[in-house]
């Protein structure tokens, strides 16, 4: 506790060396009808900001429930969290993060910029601050044609864009993003992939994604964090030898099958299929 | 063959079979209804008679029980055309007076309605103690509350249109209140979640997402709303004696057996309510196609 919160005073130490996310022994029990569930088990993990972190694992492992600990849309029932410093839930009223869903969960009746003015207008930013942001991030996803469409005038892959656009709106420090793609076909997949490297590139945030396609896990992360079901729990946390600067010619390389093969064998070793 | 079936699939097609459907039942009906009354009147004073008299005889009598298509028709265009719109004996006069009473009733019941429902839905005490007043409210008999809205209205001074907006009122804020709070759930849990992410406050919830998820809702409740309203406003004419609107109509048909009369303030009532219940939907399709939520 009062570890992190001496860290987060020295602000000289270089960025990528600040914890963002600090768990220590973290649990998640639901209590259902057939018993009590065991969603999250002894959880263990510290993403440094700048990071970009990935989830992987089969259905059931808790991957997304992590993620939601994280953004306080779930409450743990056993350990320590902080994110940023503080508790989940301060990090949730300072809005600390922007959270992407699997679903791009637009609202019908705004339009794109609209959509992305939502969080500004909440957080009671001036509108000419909304609408540079949005003019700038709607650009960088590749909507700035679409800005006065609606959502449903946009194809999936288009509304997943603008989604991440809305969530970049705010410049949070902290981007949680839970499967984003995963509804997508697999050329819009690799295109949104590339311009989420290139985002994250240029803006330094720190990136927490859950997947479960192992390429896109090696193509993205710095580091992979590796989870079983029953009791979800990590099982493994690989850097990734790869570089920061990545393209998609580097699925084809020698080291990126390498990273893909060790991850496949993490998965395969604690996951029997039953 | 083709073009015949083709044919049975239009909609227009199927409403105009049943439309003359029921015409010619109407008719044959008229004529066993009408026709027993006039044998009984020729019986009664000793008359013979023949079937061809019955039958010439049957859609023309003066109060038969049961008036044809065409002598509807005639009362309504006699009536509205060859009256002026201010007189007392054009149906126009008294579908205006009950068209003010149903709109106000309307409004106001709507606005009372979307209120309970805020209410209910933003706290549990009002869940749990108003839910069940709003419920026992309709089942009361409403010919059975108007007679007493309107006398003690009446005694604090109040009378004329209000009284009978306050029936159209009661019953019009019911389906408001239900498709509201049911509206006012609806909204979509990714988008709820999005908002606390957002730490929005609860007004911001309201304001930016619960009001626009419930505006289908809101919509179907006020197509019942206007239609109960219009129930309303003629139920509240009856008891009250009042002197004009649709209810008065019938009612002072029905006292002379002006069975011509009550038809007519009959269809007339319909094709109001049809038109009210058109233009909500218009609203509707207007409003939530704009906003890209339907």
């Amino acid at each position: 506790m009062q570890a992190v919160e001496t860290l987060t005073e020295i602000t000289r130490e270089p960025r990528s060396h600040r914890q963002m996310i600090a768990i220590d022994k973290l649990s998640l029990v639901f209590e259902t009808n057939d018993g009590p569930v065991h969603a999250l088990s002894d959880i263990d993990l510290t993403i440094h900001e700048g990071d970009f972190v990935s989830f992987i694992g089969p259905s059931g492992c808790g991957k997304t429930t992590l993620l939601r600990v994280i953004a306080d849309l779930e409450q743990p029932t056993g350990g320590e969290i902080q994110v940023g410093g503080t508790s989940p839930e301060d990090a949730r009223l300072n809005r600390l993060y922007g959270y992407v869903f699997q679903a791009p969960a637009l609202f019908p009746w705004r339009s794109i910029a609209s959509n992305c003015a939502l969080p500004m207008e909440i957080s009671a930013q001036p509108k000419t601050h909304r609408n540079a942001q949005i003019d700038k991030y709607l650009g960088m996803v590749g909507l700035q044609d679409f800005k006065h469409k609606f959502p449903w005038q946009l194809s999936g892959g288009m509304q997943q864009r603008a989604s991440i656009a809305r969530a970049l709106c705010l410049e949070p420090e902290l981007l949680l993003m839970d499967e984003p793609f995963g509804a997508l076909d697999e050329i819009t997949r690799d295109h949104l992939n590339m311009e989420l490297l290139k985002i994250w590139k240029a803006t330094g945030k720190t990136v927490v994604f859950v997947t479960h396609s192992i390429p896109e896990a090696v193509l993205l992360s710095t580091h992979i964090v590796v989870m079983s079901p029953r009791p979800g729990r990590i099982v493994k946390v690989i850097k990734s030898p790869l570089p920061r600067d990545k393209t998609l010619a580097l699925r084809d390389t020698q080291a990126f099958t390498a990273l893909a093969a060790e991850i496949r064998q993490a998965l395969a070793t604690d996951h029997q299929i039953d | 063959m083709t073009t015949l079936k083709k044919l049975t699939h239009k909609q227009w097609f199927a409403v105009l079979v049943l439309v003359i459907g029921i015409i010619i039942i109407w008719y044959i009906a008229a004529l066993v209804m009408n026709g027993n009354q006039m044998i009984n009147m020729l019986e009664r004073t000793g008359q013979s008679w023949t079937y061809t008299q019955i039958f010439e005889g049957a859609y023309g009598i003066q109060r038969p029980p049961l008036p044809v298509p065409h002598q509807v028709a005639y009362e309504l265009y006699d009536s509205i055309f060859n009256n002026a719109i201010t007189s007392k004996r054009s149906l126009l006069y008294h579908t205006q007076i009950t068209l003010n009473s149903t709109l106000l009733g309307f409004i106001l019941g709507s606005l009372l309605g979307i209120i309970i429902a805020i209410g209910i839905v933003h706290n549990r005490t009002l869940d749990t103690s108003l839910m069940p007043w709003v419920i026992a409210s309709q089942t009361v008999p409403i010919l059975a509350i108007a007679p007493i809205v309107v006398v003690v209205l009446g005694s604090m001074n109040l009378t004329g249109i209000l009284p009978k907006a306050i029936i159209s009122m009661y019953l019009s804020f019911f389906p408001v209140v239900i498709g509201m709070v049911k509206g006012l759930r609806s909204a979509d849990k990714l988008h709820t979640e999005l908002m606390i992410t957002y730490n929005a406050s609860t007004q911001q919830m309201f304001w930016k997402l619960r009001w626009f998820s419930a505006q289908p809702y809101l919509f179907a409740s006020l197509k019942i709303g206007i239609a109960a309203a219009l129930v309303g406003a003629i139920v509240a004419e009856l008891p009250t004696g009042a002197q004009g609107g649709l209810g008065a109509r019938l009612l002072s048909g029905s006292y002379y057996g002006q069975t011509v009369q009550i038809w007519s303030a009959l269809v007339m009532s319909a094709l109001l309510g049809w038109v009210l219940i058109t233009l909500v939907g218009l609203a509707e399709r207007f409003i939530l196609l704009r906003r890209g939520i339907s």
